[in-house]
């Protein structure tokens, strides 16, 4: 019989060395002193932050849909400028995807479609959105273009793994008998990876009616546009309309795009 | 038993009957006229797209070569644009992790606190960084203060949705076997819950993380801090050259933040 005090159990710490437990509690707090010691805080605007938040949202409600027409436009913008990105992102997203795979390309090139691909994906498209829009003007022409190029990143990328993830067998079946390059990609790689590249489309098509909604604030077109000039005009209760309908858009578009999916697949 | 008129020499396999070619068919024409009309309806001036290629590469020659003269201050809006990608990441765990309790259909205490919780989750998830952003400046005033706000309501749909689907999946036994020692509801979730969701609270804040630098990378171009405030500033004042720097290093801050997240998940999980 155990005798002295009465133990009680205790859970064991979540890391086991107590040097490491108390190096990183240190690291975290000594960091945080850092970040927040740093960050430059204007604390006297933040503090109006209550009353304006409470003008704002007293302003906002009830949202107004007194300018339907002017909703429907840019809703209408928006959705044609993701039918188009997606489209020529799908068909362009193919080669470099081909480029990008470790097994048929060979290693120049594979490097080359690899810069392309995580390029396009490190740039959040609204720096994308802003450099189009000083190239080729405001509009929906640089939400297309950026959307395009998101795409490509994003479709790119997953098409080129699963391009090295294909059975090998059938290449190797088309190449004994003497087929070419092309001939190999149409009749072996393409049919392993067309399903996956349907449901990718549909995929992209959703999240690329998402982002135009953003693009459009920095001029590129679309419903964005329609939300940054209701919200430069503090027009508050047309912006807050926008919001809700991009909300209502965008849950049906994602249950749209779930449920074509579910039957490709 | 096949009753079949003709003689089975003649049939001929086909891969799909009339009605799936006909509904493949339908599904084909619709596409091509919706993208068809897109195409011709859409505000587009059409020679503005054919000199597009021009444009784009008069605009690339003007940005080189990259200019590093101000490379000190953009380091340091490089480490403002992390610090509010981490904090923001750091308060999202704490607003995040009740709303994942009461979204799950397990834990939560009642039919409103799931629906409640369900309606932020999707809220959150449906507004994008840049609207947040947006919305926090003009109550906060242009600062990282909107910048880290409008992040972290971003991922509290992010984490929160995750996280909740994490604790639907737990194994029901520890839970009931702390329940039948007669467990308060504060030790049943810290000994009986929060053990099983560790990994994949572990890997859900990794990944987000790496998903809020990239996304803090553009706060500023509506005033919320970072190195977007540089960016669109040297964008406003046509410092082509200085854009071109300013790219490259977030090319390298996004590619950092994608090894270091691949070191912690390698090492954490």
């Amino acid at each position: 019989m155990a005798t002295g005090p009465a133990r009680t159990w205790r859970k064991p710490p979540f890391i086991a060395s107590p040097w490491l437990r108390f190096a990183l509690t240190v690291a975290v707090l000594g960091y945080l002193g850092w970040a927040l010691a740093t960050l430059p805080f204007d604390w006297g605007r933040i503090s109006e932050g209550l009353p304006r938040a409470a003008r704002i949202f007293g302003g906002g409600f009830p949202p107004s849909f007194e300018r339907l027409e002017l909703l429907a436009t840019g809703f209408k913008e928006s959705f044609q400028i993701a039918l188009l990105a997606t489209l020529l992102g799908v068909l362009l997203s193919i080669p470099f995807a081909v480029m990008a795979a470790r097994n048929i390309s060979p290693r120049p090139v594979y490097l080359v479609g690899r810069a392309v691909i995580i390029v396009s994906r490190s740039f959040h498209p609204v720096i994308v959105a802003i450099l189009f829009v000083k190239a080729v003007g405001f509009g929906p022409l640089a939400g297309i273009l950026t959307l395009t190029l998101y795409s490509i990143g994003f479709v790119g990328k997953l098409l080129a793994e699963e391009i090295e993830e294909i059975d090998w067998g059938q290449v190797e079946a088309m190449r004994s008998v003497g087929a070419g390059f092309l001939a190999t990609l149409t009749y072996a790689v393409f049919p392993q990876i067309l399903p996956r590249q349907i449901g990718l489309s549909m995929y992209q098509l959703d999240s690329n009616l998402r982002a135009s909604a953003v693009v459009g604030i920095v001029g590129a077109g679309g419903i964005g546009s329609t939300l940054m000039n209701a919200f430069g005009r503090y027009d508050y209760d047309f912006a807050f309309a926008i919001l809700l309908v991009i909300i209502a858009v965008i849950l049906i578009s994602e249950g749209v795009s779930g449920w074509v999916r579910k039957r490709v697949w | 038993m096949v009753t079949s008129k003709e003689p089975v020499a003649s049939r001929v396999w086909v891969r799909y009957d009339s009605r799936e070619r006909w509904t493949r068919l339908a599904v084909l024409l619709l596409v091509t006229a919706v993208l068809v009309w897109a195409a011709r309806d859409v505000d587009i001036f059409w020679p503005w797209v054919w000199d597009a290629p021009a444009q784009i590469h008069s605009l690339g020659e003007r940005m080189w070569p990259p200019d590093p003269s101000r490379l000190g201050e953009i380091v340091d809006a490089m480490i403002e644009t992390v610090h509010i990608a981490t904090l923001a990441t750091f308060l999202t765990v704490f607003a995040a992790l009740p709303v994942s309790y009461i979204s799950a259909q397990n834990t939560t205490p009642n039919r409103a606190c799931l629906w409640l919780g369900r309606f932020i989750l999707v809220a959150s998830r449906s507004v994008n960084t840049i609207i947040w952003a947006l919305l926090f400046v003009a109550i906060f005033g242009p600062g990282v203060l909107a910048g880290i706000l409008a992040i972290m309501c971003r991922s509290i749909g992010f984490v929160g949705k995750l996280m909740g689907e994490a604790i639907e999946e737990i194994d029901r036994r520890p839970v009931e076997a702390m329940e039948a020692t007669g467990a308060s509801r504060p030790k049943v979730i810290l000994y009986a819950v929060v053990p099983q969701v560790m990994p994949a609270f572990f890997a859900v804040v990794i990944l987000r993380w790496d998903i809020n630098i990239r996304e803090s990378t553009v706060l500023g171009l509506v005033g919320a801090g970072g190195i977007g405030v540089i960016l669109q500033g040297a964008i406003d004042t046509f410092a082509w050259p200085t854009v071109a720097t300013i790219l490259c290093a977030i090319i390298l801050l996004v590619v950092l933040g994608e090894a270091i997240t691949g070191v912690l998940r390698r090492r954490v999980l």
